[in-house]
């Protein structure tokens, strides 16, 4: 076999559901309660599909928002049930974990234009009954963090304790301190930037071309057609993973071994492991991905430049900023490498926020926060606590 | 650096008070008005910060350079970021803080100029903690040894210190003459951690104080 095998386990079909009505808790806002995108369309009626972790105390002054990263969604702590794999940061949320579910109460939302049951272009559009494809609007971080706050005015959540997440999650993060400053005690942006980098836009134009140049992508209109376009989204899939390990992780992890053979094949079958497990990656991924998804999300990196709203000044989008920031990068990270942080660091220090900052030495690359790091987890631990101790926090009931 | 240069001065035979503070953190946390906003240049592991939090309840934010320090701090709860006083106090703002401390540090930047004359530009006071390199034990060293000297708070052999400017109180009072930073108080302080007689003459410090703090503030 030359060409990889991308075929998908579970069918377009249950995906198409997960989309709708997903296996998560959904709040639905009807046509009088739209959100105001970007892009100056009203998106009416949508739906947040969202998870909960431990509980809401009486003064309601313990919730932790986790924002997700490009490819995750709200399955942070429990069995994925499209995967049925365990969440993305089951080592960072949970009971006795950094982020306590014992002590705090956790939402994690799908953002929108995922594809895991918030609206998207995976979802129904009302107007047609077809999956909204390429009909569905431009979105931005901006908009995702609209919806969330719009979220947590349905939960009758005022502040947030505390805020979490890596890359695109802390790309949410930062918005939310900006936008939100008031509904925010502590901030914890890890690995990521206040601006898409050129480099990263370029990394994610190659993924959309691969997605687009799939004959089955069919204009976003692979639904109606019965098509998939799996092969673009997991080429796609495959360069940006790479983007996320280090050339020290890969090397450790794969070298040049060759992949149950001891000779090369003199073929462009996947002779090195490091092409098998790429071919694995991209294959996985598929199952659960929507390409369009794929396509809104990576346009909602890209468009994000916190200074931009602020006359080219950061710090001006955190003037008077009362809330207590943990900014964490990793040394091997080449996505969002350290001085991308350390410039979120200096405008939160030029606008007089309480800020720590830690680089973490790792050769696991941009992945390393969703990774096991000890050093990351106590410094999430000791931050919060001493956030928890600020805020007065009430362990327990 | 900083951070090992601290640990060896913890570890050694610093000055303890009973409740097992270091009294020179002691000293200069004395000199800082309670609930002010202070940035401790050098935090590094973070026991100043701690001391001024618990004692005289102020904001405290604090620049590390070693990555184990800062990591150490943070995971305290602290706010730390790791930087660099030689190169990244330009990034703050004037007057963004009441107080600027470089505790035990000073003789470990590579431009003590420039470093004071930010902190004078950040904070409105600055506190400074060093070595005094006039002491008679030093000067002994040299006279009679012929060495650098090395004593227990300040180990190292001259080819691998991180101390690299050192001075004594003497030519610290002229670098505040220099900057045109403003004396409010001085304490010089012995071995034991006793403060020397408040009214002794500068000689006597120079030569019997082993560390001194200087609370300054901008003339004018």
């Amino acid at each position: 076999m030359v060409e990889a095998d991308f075929s998908v386990a579970s069918d377009a079909a249950d995906r198409a559901r997960e989309a709708d009505i997903p296996h998560s808790l959904v709040v639905r806002f009807g046509m009088d309660r739209p959100l105001r995108l970007d892009a100056g369309i009203d998106l009416a009626p949508f739906q947040i599909a969202y998870q909960t972790y431990g509980t809401l105390n009486a003064e309601r002054s313990n919730a932790v928002l986790v924002c997700h990263a490009l490819t995750g969604d709200q399955h942070v702590a429990n069995l994925h049930p499209v995967t049925q794999k365990a969440g993305w940061w089951e080592t960072m949320v949970g009971p006795g974990r950094p982020i306590d579910t014992q002590r705090y109460f956790v939402i994690s939302p799908n953002v929108v234009g995922g594809c895991m049951g918030t609206t998207g272009p995976a979802s129904t559009n009302p107007a047609t009954g077809m999956p909204w494809g390429l009909d569905f609007p431009v979105i931005t971080i901006r908009d995702m963090v609209r919806a969330q706050a719009m979220l947590l005015d349905h939960l009758g959540i005022a502040s947030l304790f505390s805020i979490a997440g890596g890359s695109m999650g802390g790309m949410q993060v930062l918005q939310w301190c900006a936008s939100y400053p008031r509904r925010v005690f502590s901030a914890l942006p890890l690995a990521t930037s206040t601006r898409h980098s050129a480099q990263n836009i370029a990394f994610h134009e190659v993924g959309r071309q691969a997605v687009m140049a799939d004959p089955e992508w069919r204009q976003g209109r692979y639904f109606g057609e019965s098509t998939s376009p799996r092969r673009g989204l997991a080429v796609a899939r495959m360069g940006a993973h790479i983007t996320y390990l280090s050339d020290a992780a890969l090397h450790r992890k794969f070298g040049r071994k060759f992949q149950d053979r001891e000779n090369p094949t003199f073929s462009f079958d996947a002779d090195f492991e490091v092409e098998s497990y790429l071919r694995h990656q991209g294959s996985s991924f598929v199952e659960r991905f929507d390409a369009n998804s794929y396509l809104y999300l990576t346009r909602a990196m890209d468009y994000f430049d916190l200074a931009a709203d602020y006359n080219g000044v950061v710090a001006n989008a955190f003037r008077g900023a009362e809330t207590r920031f943990c900014v964490v990068s990793f040394t091997s990270d080449w996505l969002f490498p350290t001085p991308e942080s350390r410039a979120i660091v200096h405008a939160l220090n030029a606008s007089g926020a309480r800020v720590s900052f830690a680089e973490i030495v790792t050769d696991k690359g941009h992945d390393a926060f969703l990774l096991e790091e000890p050093e990351l987890f106590a410094i999430v631990r000791g931050f919060l606590d001493g956030a928890a101790k600020a805020r007065g926090l009430k362990i327990g009931k | 650096m900083l951070s090992r240069l601290k640990r060896d001065l913890t570890m050694a035979e610093a000055a303890r008070a009973p409740g097992g503070a270091r009294v020179d953190l002691l000293l200069v946390a004395e000199m800082v008005t309670p609930g002010s906003k202070v940035l401790d240049i050098g935090a590094g592991d973070g026991e100043l910060l701690r001391i001024l939090g618990e004692q005289r309840g102020v904001d405290g934010r604090g620049i590390e350079l070693s990555r184990e320090g800062v990591n150490e701090c943070v995971a305290k709860g602290l706010a730390v970021i790791q930087g660099d006083a030689d190169t990244d106090l330009a990034d703050y703002p004037d007057d963004a803080f009441d107080y600027v401390i470089l505790s035990q540090t000073l003789q470990a930047t590579r431009r003590p100029r420039v470093v004071l004359e930010h902190m004078l530009r950040i904070g409105q006071n600055a506190v400074v903690s060093f070595p005094n390199f006039g002491h008679w034990k030093i000067r002994l060293q040299l006279f009679f040894g012929g060495h650098m000297p090395s004593t227990d708070n300040l180990p190292y052999a001259w080819w691998e210190s991180p101390n690299i400017h050192f001075c004594t109180i003497k030519d610290f009072v002229v670098l505040c003459d220099v900057t045109g930073a403003k004396m409010e108080r001085a304490v010089a302080f012995n071995a034991w951690g006793t403060p020397l007689r408040f009214n002794a003459p500068w000689w006597f410090w120079n030569l019997f104080g082993e560390q001194a703090v200087f609370l300054l503030s901008r003339r004018g």
